[in-house]
């Protein structure tokens, strides 16, 4: 009988310490399923950061590698130097990588490490509680901006853009999972940026715009809509990056 | 019972830390206990230059020299400096074609030598470092010239193995003018 | 002594050692005055098949370490002062998630930027602990190039032996200092430890960490941590006395200063002065037990000699509790003691000339 339907091998079968609505269980199904299909759960590696995802290790079935704060770049590129054949991943909110983790991703990106970084963004703190992060929007109403986000804050920037600059970067996308048909695209984008690494093209980077209901005060709903207004409006999606169809023309060349 | 502590000063560029690897690398080759340190500093190029050489028939106890048996001063500004440090009864090479003053020092042994004018008499003003150390090896001969010659290539690089002669004729040069100025 | 031994600077030594080891990831960032180790095994790893990476900062290169010491390979960092600071999150991270490793230690002037000339006032750092959380691990202080050698092999060992970080430290002198060394034969080591990330195939996964939410949990962990620190404290503390046993004073000193010290006993010694040396060759743990026998056999002076204010002589008075008296010297900044400078100390504190 065909299986329409189950757990990614790769995925545990666990509750998640998420909050309901959260978008995070549908990015660590994404990444699994992945695994699964690329066949590649015996020769991974995640590393975890510090945030909300800081207990992925517990949901996927691969080996894992907990990082200290933002530094997820640099103990995946010792994991790929010291065993190339491993598969690296790292798995980073962005506040973990776009605020204390900025060297790490822009040196891991130029030097073009064998890794895949996965960012979910939705533009705050969630572990802590709900502070303002390097991606939080103008005028966001934050626990360290209760008047909202101003001038004196600076302004939002987008790293997949900044990424897509590093001479390094062979697959750099923003996606974003706040409806299906994009979890679908989410799915396409990082399967590109794994088959990146794979092939050796060089570092493949995944921002993923999800919610955040809990600490945005919304509904799931409610957050989803907001990713697809505000956010969008600010953090286009799309593909910044991709050699990897020049690779592939080269080899058929 | 033997312990020579060397200090070796300088510009640097003059060859001040080569000569004293030279010293070591030759101290080591005859299986005497040997160490080499740089005085290093945030300079690259120029500035002032030393180094401390011990040369012993004990392992080594301290291989930052203070207080120098032997010691070769190749400027003014290294002579006003080590002078004063060089132990009673020990030696001191003065590198006269750049120091202006002579030693005051009666408890030493000064050896006067325009190692510079010799150097560029020689052929090339970058020997005078190997004249210095001919005439201090005249007076404390703690290291075969021969073993000098033989570890040049490994520190000064294999290349310049083409130079042993000329460093040969420097190092006799220095002990010439040593055993002249001394009348040993 | 064998004639014709290598001659090398300190820090390329200790990069040698490394390599015999079986050490082949050297992750670092440029630090003065231990650029020359980095410098070598640029140069050296790619001869082994090793990996030298130069990292965008201490963070990242104490990171990168972590992630290659989670895939069961020996590996090493290095770093002086002003770096070390940086890389203690990293050693706090790889205790807590019992990795082995080798960090380096070339100590230079302080505090903040300090100059980069040799100093020993990293001691409370190292020993006691910069970083954060219940921790403790290993510290090797050589006093000669060629024990620098032997200790850096020694390190990786214990490293892997107790799955923990050790710290290897000397100062700018020693890492500058040229001297004959041979190298041991070394035992190959096996890289596939039983614990080590290298995907889970045919085997559950594996998951490195040092968090535990759960109380309970942590505290257990911890206690599994001490369990281990208990055993290096029983085991592994390390020294050397020289001229100690019929010494009526005993100077103290580790590294640079412990070279130094031994000119002055020496000389005190040819002044008929019953003078000795006790070198702690583990800063930690502190070998103590020889000093409080040294102490309840009848030495009345104990004198403590750093290139510091006085951070080891804490321990050293712990360690003699009151039975002698303790002095310190110390020389700050990057200035380093001469024997006559030590010597003056120990004429004076056995009264007056001899």
């Amino acid at each position: 009988m065909k299986r329409i339907a189950g757990m990614p091998e790769s995925m545990s079968a666990v509750v998640t310490h998420y909050c309901p609505g959260c978008s995070h269980g549908v990015l660590h199904r994404i990444i699994a399923e992945l695994i699964d299909e690329l066949d590649l759960r015996g020769r991974t590696v995640g590393v975890a950061s510090v945030g909300c995802s800081v207990l992925a290790y517990n949901y996927f079935e691969t080996d894992f590698v907990q990082a200290p704060h933002g530094r997820a770049p640099a103990v995946a590129t010792g994991v790929k130097r010291a065993r190339p054949n491993l598969f690296v991943f790292t798995y980073q909110g962005d506040g973990d990588m776009a605020a204390i983790g900025t060297a790490e991703i822009i040196h891991a990106a130029a030097r073009g490490e064998r890794i895949t970084a996965i960012m979910y963004n939705n533009s705050i703190y969630g572990m802590t509680g709900g502070q303002m992060s390097p991606t939080t929007l103008m005028g966001a109403v934050t626990a360290t901006t209760p008047y909202g986000r101003s001038e004196e804050n600076g302004r939002p920037y987008r790293m997949a853009e900044l990424l897509a600059q590093m001479p390094g970067t062979a697959y750099v996308a923003r996606t974003h999972v706040a409806d299906v048909a994009n979890i679908v695209k989410t799915k396409q984008a990082v399967r590109k940026a794994f088959e990146a690494q794979i092939r050796g093209l060089g570092f493949s980077m995944v921002e993923v715009l999800g919610n955040c209901p809990t600490n945005w005060g919304m509904t799931p709903a409610e957050s989803n809509r907001y990713v697809l207004t505000e956010m969008l409006s600010y953090f286009p999606v799309g593909e910044f990056k991709d050699v990897t169809k020049e690779a592939l023309a080269g080899v058929h060349a | 019972m033997y312990t020579h502590e060397v200090l070796i000063a300088g510009f640097g560029g003059q060859g001040v830390l080569t000569a004293g690897q030279l010293l070591a690398y030759a101290g080591n080759l005859e299986g005497q206990h040997v160490s080499w340190v740089p005085a290093y500093g945030p300079e690259q190029r120029g500035g002032t230059a030393n180094c401390s050489v011990v040369i012993s028939d004990q392992p080594v106890a301290c291989p930052l020299v203070s207080e120098p048996t032997a010691c070769i001063v190749l400027n003014q500004p290294s002579l006003e400096k080590f002078e004063p440090m060089v132990q009673p009864g020990g030696t001191l090479v003065v590198n006269t074609s750049l120091c202006t003053t002579r030693p005051k020092r009666t408890d030493i042994t000064v050896v006067p030598a325009p190692a510079t004018d010799l150097a560029v008499e020689l052929g090339a003003i970058r020997f005078a470092n190997m004249v210095a150390l001919g005439a201090l090896l005249a007076v404390v001969p703690m290291v075969k010239t021969e073993s000098i010659l033989e570890v040049l290539p490994k520190v000064m690089g294999e290349d310049k193995a083409q130079y042993v002669p000329i460093n040969r004729e420097a190092l006799k040069i220095g002990m010439e003018e040593a055993r002249r100025v001394l009348m040993v | 002594m064998e004639p014709m031994m290598t001659m090398m600077k300190g820090n390329e030594a200790l990069g040698e050692a490394a390599i015999r080891a079986g050490c082949r990831f050297f992750f670092g960032y440029p630090i003065t005055p231990q650029s020359e180790l980095p410098a070598y095994m640029a140069r050296r790893m790619p001869e082994v098949g090793g990996t030298f990476l130069q990292a965008e900062s201490e963070l990242a290169a104490v990171n990168m370490l972590l992630g290659a010491a989670a895939t069961g390979v020996r590996a090493m960092t290095s770093s002086s002062s002003p770096g070390y600071s940086l890389k203690q999150e990293g050693i706090s991270y790889m205790i807590g998630s019992q990795l082995p490793c080798v960090v380096v230690n070339i100590m230079r002037g302080g505090p903040g930027l300090g100059n980069i000339q040799p100093s020993q006032s990293d001691y409370f750092q190292i020993v006691k602990g910069g970083g954060h959380g219940d921790y403790r691990m290993i510290a090797l202080a050589p006093a000669a190039v060629q024990e620098l050698v032997d200790l850096t092999i020694l390190a990786f060992d214990l490293a892997d032996f107790y799955r923990n970080p050790v710290a290897l430290v000397g100062d700018g002198l020693l890492g500058q200092t040229m001297e004959p060394v041979s190298f041991p034969p070394v035992k190959t080591t096996d890289d596939d430890k039983d614990w080590a990330l290298t995907g889970a195939h045919n085997r559950p996964k594996r998951v490195i960490t040092s968090l535990e939410l759960n109380p309970e949990n942590l505290e257990a962990h911890n206690r599994v941590l001490q369990a281990k620190f208990a055993a290096m404290e029983e085991r592994e503390a390390r020294w050397e006395e020289y001229r100690c046993e019929d010494a009526e004073l005993v100077v103290v000193a580790y590294g640079t200063s412990a070279r130094i010290a031994r000119a002055a006993v020496d000389a005190a010694r040819n002044m008929g002065l019953r003078v000795g040396l006790y070198r702690p060759i583990t800063l930690w743990p502190f070998p103590g037990e020889g000093l409080t026998r040294l102490a309840e056999q009848g030495v009345r002076r104990f004198l403590d000699v750093e290139m510091s204010s006085g951070q080891m002589v804490e321990d050293v008075k712990l360690a003699v509790l009151g039975r002698a008296r303790v002095d310190f010297y110390g020389r700050l900044g990057g200035m380093v003691p001469t024997p006559r400078e030590i010597l003056g100390q120990i004429q004076e504190l056995m009264g007056g000339e001899a």
